[in-house]
């Protein structure tokens, strides 16, 4: 449904993103998983047509047009919504008129039922339709940024680190939401930081260093791999004497 | 008394212009934190053309009314596709510069088009006449410059309130980053904020123009006052702004009734020393927190 070939990104002179190839599968959750400054959200928001001239080399498409180069509202209109990293809401708008932002781009009729639709999944919205959003908790705008996102009735969803600044037990609501919109029919692309999830709900994922794809499958075959298990996991494999470990592990894939 | 009421009258009518200007900068000062110093010089130019169409192609004046705004409209999004688009990465103070560079093209083409002279700007309404409830006159243009820009007001309100275009102009100016994901076209949605207020200041213009005269100049000191007004009401909210507008108006009369005259047009600029140390946001305006 999306691919990106061989997609490189630069800030001024400094390559971020190297040679990036990954592919979306309809109907799939695919995970992006890295520390900081692996350039997840630079390749986000080169899909997403944000950085003016740029993947400097390679393309990317969806469902079969090429879309590198175009502007960011015409790719929202084939259907890809995107839900920023921290949030971002119209704070100074209600709720209300958030939610119907995001079906900016449509003209049917159905906007009202996918206001139900939305609620079906965010329940605790629906009692603050009138509140200014930058009102809301931080779990509160997170909701309504998916929700805000899924009223344009995209075929693709992407987020940015969902999890981000969220208490546990909210991460796990967020996720378990983020699979029944999975399967009601929605692709879901999100990058992540919090691994351990993001594993939990993927079909599939990648993961991200320096700029590169350095391993990619599906959770379970990702989650037996003992570089992920030492560094995105925080599994000790190795036990000592002592009780800690006493080198650091060398990562093998690079 | 009667010189009381007189002075609020007078006050509110000249104040419902510097509400109008406020307002039309606030428009664009919300959306790309810039004040538009070429605001004045876009509705002189736009007061000129009505002027055009009724002395030359003997338009009457609704119809020139109506074609003036068009006018106003095309060329607010104009000056926003030519000269603010094409900046590269702007920072706010080369913004104000550009508009002021527009504002001296604007100046000098009003200059070689029309002339300096002094023209005057015939308006259905008389000067003279009106009504007089408990011997206070309103004059017809009083009453037409209140009652304009009122239901202008309103026009905005509803607008902003109520349209996906209105609502989706103030998403553009709370979060560009998060508007362009929703789809909405933010440079499209710049223009046409550029546009509705250009057809702000044309009204303006259209009001003052028959109380004043009409000249190249005629927009200086209206501008320079709405902008204080708009301060002083708050650079950040509509009806902050309109009434800062109509207060500035009522302290500026009073101040040249009351105590001098000569000193009348000075008042303007204390006040907006006054605030700027007192209150900088504006009397309005609530600050909103933003959450982390």
């Amino acid at each position: 449904m999306l691919e990106t070939k061989n997609v490189e990104i630069y800030y001024g002179k400094v390559m971020v993103v190297r040679g990036l190839s990954l592919t979306v599968e309809e109907g799939q959750i695919r995970a992006i998983l890295g520390a900081n400054g692996a350039g997840k959200s630079t390749t986000l928001k080169t899909i997403m047509g944000y950085l003016d001239d740029q993947p400097e080399k390679g393309s990317i498409w969806f469902k079969g047009e090429r879309i590198d180069g175009m502007q960011t509202e015409h790719i929202v209109r084939l259907g890809i919504a995107y839900v920023p990293e921290g949030r971002e809401v119209f704070p100074e708008l209600t709720l209300k008129e958030n939610l119907m932002m995001g079906a900016y781009t449509r003209r049917d009729r159905g906007i009202d039922q996918d206001l139900d639709r939305v609620f079906s999944y965010f329940p605790v919205l629906k009692e603050r339709v009138k509140q200014q959003a930058g009102t809301l908790s931080g779990g509160e705008q997170q909701m309504l940024a998916i929700a805000r996102a899924l009223m344009s009735r995209p075929s693709l969803m992407i987020l940015d680190e969902p999890s981000l600044g969220l208490s546990p037990l909210l991460v796990s609501e967020i996720f378990r939401i983020i699979r029944s919109i999975n399967e009601d029919g929605t692709t879901i692309l999100l990058v992540e930081q919090n691994a351990r999830k993001a594993l939990s709900v993927a079909h599939h994922a990648f993961i991200m260093e320096t700029g590169r794809i350095v391993l990619e499958g599906p959770p379970e075959k990702l989650m037996e791999d003992e570089d992920v298990q030492e560094f995105y996991l925080g599994m000790n494999t190795e036990t000592s004497v002592k009780g800690y470990q006493r080198y650091k592990r060398k990562k093998r894939w690079r | 008394m009667n010189f009381f009421f007189d002075l609020v009258i007078g006050g509110l009518s000249i104040g419902a212009c510097y509400a109008l200007v406020a307002l039309a900068m606030v428009i664009i000062y919300k959306t790309s934190e810039v004040p538009n110093f070429a605001q004045g010089e876009m509705a002189m130019i736009s007061t000129f053309v009505a002027y055009s169409l009724m002395n030359t192609y003997n338009l009457g004046f609704w119809p020139t009314a109506g074609i003036t705004l068009l006018f106003a409209l095309v060329l607010g999004m104009i000056l926003e596709v030519a000269f603010l688009r094409p900046a590269k990465d702007p920072s706010i103070l080369g913004l104000i510069v550009i508009t002021l560079g527009a504002e001296m093209i604007l100046y000098g083409l009003a200059g070689w088009k029309w002339g300096a002279n002094q023209n005057p700007f015939p308006v259905p309404f008389s000067e003279y006449s009106g009504i007089s409830p408990g011997g206070v006159m309103i004059t017809e243009i009083n009453l037409w410059t209140f009652v304009t820009s009122l239901v202008l007001m309103l026009l905005l309100f509803l607008f902003f309130r109520f349209t996906k275009l209105g609502v989706a102009m103030k998403a553009v100016q709370q979060n560009h980053f998060a508007a362009k994901a929703m789809g909405i076209p933010t440079r499209r949605v710049l223009s046409f904020t550029w546009g509705l207020s250009s057809v702000t200041g044309a009204v303006a213009g259209m009001l003052i123009a028959p109380i004043s005269t009409l000249d190249p100049n005629m927009m200086l000191d209206p501008m320079l006052k709405g902008f204080a007004g708009a301060v002083l009401g708050g650079m950040t909210s509509l009806p902050g702004a309109a009434l800062g507008g109509y207060l500035l108006g009522l302290i500026e009369n009073f101040f040249g009734g009351y105590v001098s005259l000569e000193f009348k047009s000075v008042v303007a600029f204390g006040v907006i020393v006054l605030i700027l140390c007192v209150k900088p946001s504006g009397l309005f305006v609530r600050h909103f927190e933003r959450k982390v």
